[in-house]
């Protein structure tokens, strides 16, 4: 494992039932940049980023997150992690919310406002999350997965069904944590988002297609979006392309939807 | 234990903004006692009766809302989020069931006190007493909605757990046709089960004849919920497929 990486994973594979989710996969991702695990809905991606905050059964390999194994104890307080459906409560505020994951990560007070005004809540903290947008209770499960300032932030979907100016304000914020030289990981499978990483896993089926810059994507493949490009790529290593051509049927917004790929 | 009270106060404002909960929780238990002493009112049977009452709602209605609560978490992904924090299972399980137990112990005050001074329910023994048993009895619905919720995936599913778990008890508890007038089989099964124990325990503090076995039936009680809470405490797991 080379020095800057901040997780290391060695032929991880993880077996659902009889299905092989992930399949020897083999990759090491770098501090202080946006890395985007992009792939269609169904490639595996939530499933990785469980086997890397320690909470998927993994079949076989090794994942390493720190210089330690993924799901030891001393991660659970640098590891801030957001899962697909907004883990929050319901019936509490959004500060009431904050304050309880707070308090269970043994942090003060101030670190409550600090996330909520991070998320751009502070003029809502006090309304039930029930009553929110899903926009809006998306970005209290984030406020929650930054409390403490992890030294990791997984971050699965975090922009799906979010209007283009909130997407475009998250994509900022995700460029400042990366630059305070934390490991930041960011699903989606919106290609697009791929230009606004530093660095884009390609996950299909389970396997990793390709890990490199959205520069060399455009520049590899020649195509004039990073959806062709994705296309391409996978044309080229695939004898079933077809498979993600299905239109987009989940939360994506409308205006965008002919560049999201679904299920 | 700062995270267990945690978990605590975050479960009471939970129900807190759900008036509705906590007004059924509180006054169904009352209306339910009253309308069992009103068709008994020529009788004398709501004195017998009348404890197994007190016994009887701590127990079911702590096991549905812990049963649902659960999974709740489970299914919201916020289980998962707790668990990939610095939070120990028997926090989890602990904060809840502190959190229910305060809300059970109100909930018995309010059902007792109409029972004795409403219904004229006569209790002979002590109060302090009673409000023990009453608390082992959520408790023990607590612990086993902890486990029913393990072994159901969904809302549908767990509510189906009421009947399956409860009323098998209730039926052998000896409410119906004491225990010992049940064939031999029954009786035995029913000699082991904790709510017939509960009831037991409630009907000695009434009638005011609490002695060693009395402490034996706290005993069986303390026993079931120790189990219940390793089962839903194994069934918690950080790590899952």
């Amino acid at each position: 494992m080379n020095k800057s990486a901040c997780i290391d994973v060695q032929s991880l594979s993880v077996k659902r039932g009889k299905n092989l989710v992930l399949d020897q996969l083999s990759f090491q991702l770098e501090a202080g940049k946006i890395i985007g695990l992009l792939g269609p809905s169904g490639s595996g991606k939530s499933t990785l980023l469980r086997s890397i905050v320690g909470n998927q059964i993994v079949t076989s390999g090794d994942v390493t997150v720190l210089g330690l194994p993924s799901g030891s104890k001393a991660l659970r307080h640098k590891v801030g992690y957001m899962t697909q459906a907004a883990s929050v409560y319901d019936d509490l505020t959004i500060r009431q919310n904050v304050a309880y994951f707070a308090k269970i990560l043994g942090l003060p007070d101030e670190e409550v406002d600090r996330v909520i005004q991070n998320a751009d809540l502070t003029n809502q903290a006090s309304r039930l999350v029930i009553d929110l947008s899903g926009g809006q209770r998306n970005r209290v499960s984030l406020a929650i997965a930054l409390l403490g300032s992890p030294e990791i932030v997984i971050l699965d979907e975090p922009t799906v069904g979010l209007d283009p100016v909130l997407r475009a304000d998250l994509w900022d914020l995700f460029a400042r944590l990366a630059a305070t030289g934390l490991c930041l990981v960011v699903s989606s499978h919106v290609m697009d988002e791929a230009m606004r990483c530093d660095q884009i896993l390609l996950l299909r089926e389970g396997r990793i297609l390709a890990q490199l810059t959205p520069g060399d994507l455009m520049k590899r493949t020649g195509a004039a979006d990073p959806e062709t490009a994705f296309l391409k790529l996978i044309a080229a290593g695939t004898t079933k392309p077809h498979a993600i051509t299905t239109p987009a049927t989940d939360a994506a917004p409308r205006h965008r939807a002919s560049a999201e790929k679904s299920k | 234990m700062r995270r267990t009270f945690a978990t605590t106060g975050r479960v009471l404002k939970q129900v807190r903004h759900d008036p509705r909960t906590i007004a059924l929780m509180l006054v169904v238990p009352s209306l339910l006692i009253g309308l069992m002493a009103w068709i008994f009112t020529d009788t004398p049977a709501f004195q017998r009766i009348g404890p197994s009452m007190i016994a009887l709602f701590p127990f079911v209605v702590m096991f549905l809302v812990t049963s649902i609560a659960t999974l709740r978490e489970r299914r919201s992904g916020t289980l998962e989020r707790l668990l990939s924090m610095p939070l120990a299972k028997g926090e989890f399980i602990f904060g809840y069931a502190l959190a229910f137990t305060l809300i059970a112990i109100f909930q018995t005050v309010i059902a007792s006190s109409f029972a004795i001074w409403v219904c004229g329910l006569e209790i002979s023994g002590s109060f302090w007493l009673l409000f023990a048993v009453a608390a082992l009895d959520a408790l023990l619905g607590i612990s086993l909605g902890l486990m029913a919720s393990a072994f159901a995936r969904t809302e549908f599913q767990v509510v189906q757990f009421m009947p399956a778990l409860v009323i098998p008890q209730f039926l052998l508890a000896g409410i119906i046709l004491p225990r010992q007038q049940l064939p031999d089989v029954l009786e035995s099964i029913g000699d082991w089960l904790p709510l017939s124990h509960a009831i037991d325990a409630l009907s000695d503090v009434a009638a005011g004849t609490a002695d060693s076995s009395t402490g034996f039936s706290m005993l069986v009680i303390v026993a079931w919920i120790v189990v219940a809470l390793l089962v839903g405490s194994l069934t918690l797991r950080r790590r899952t497929a």
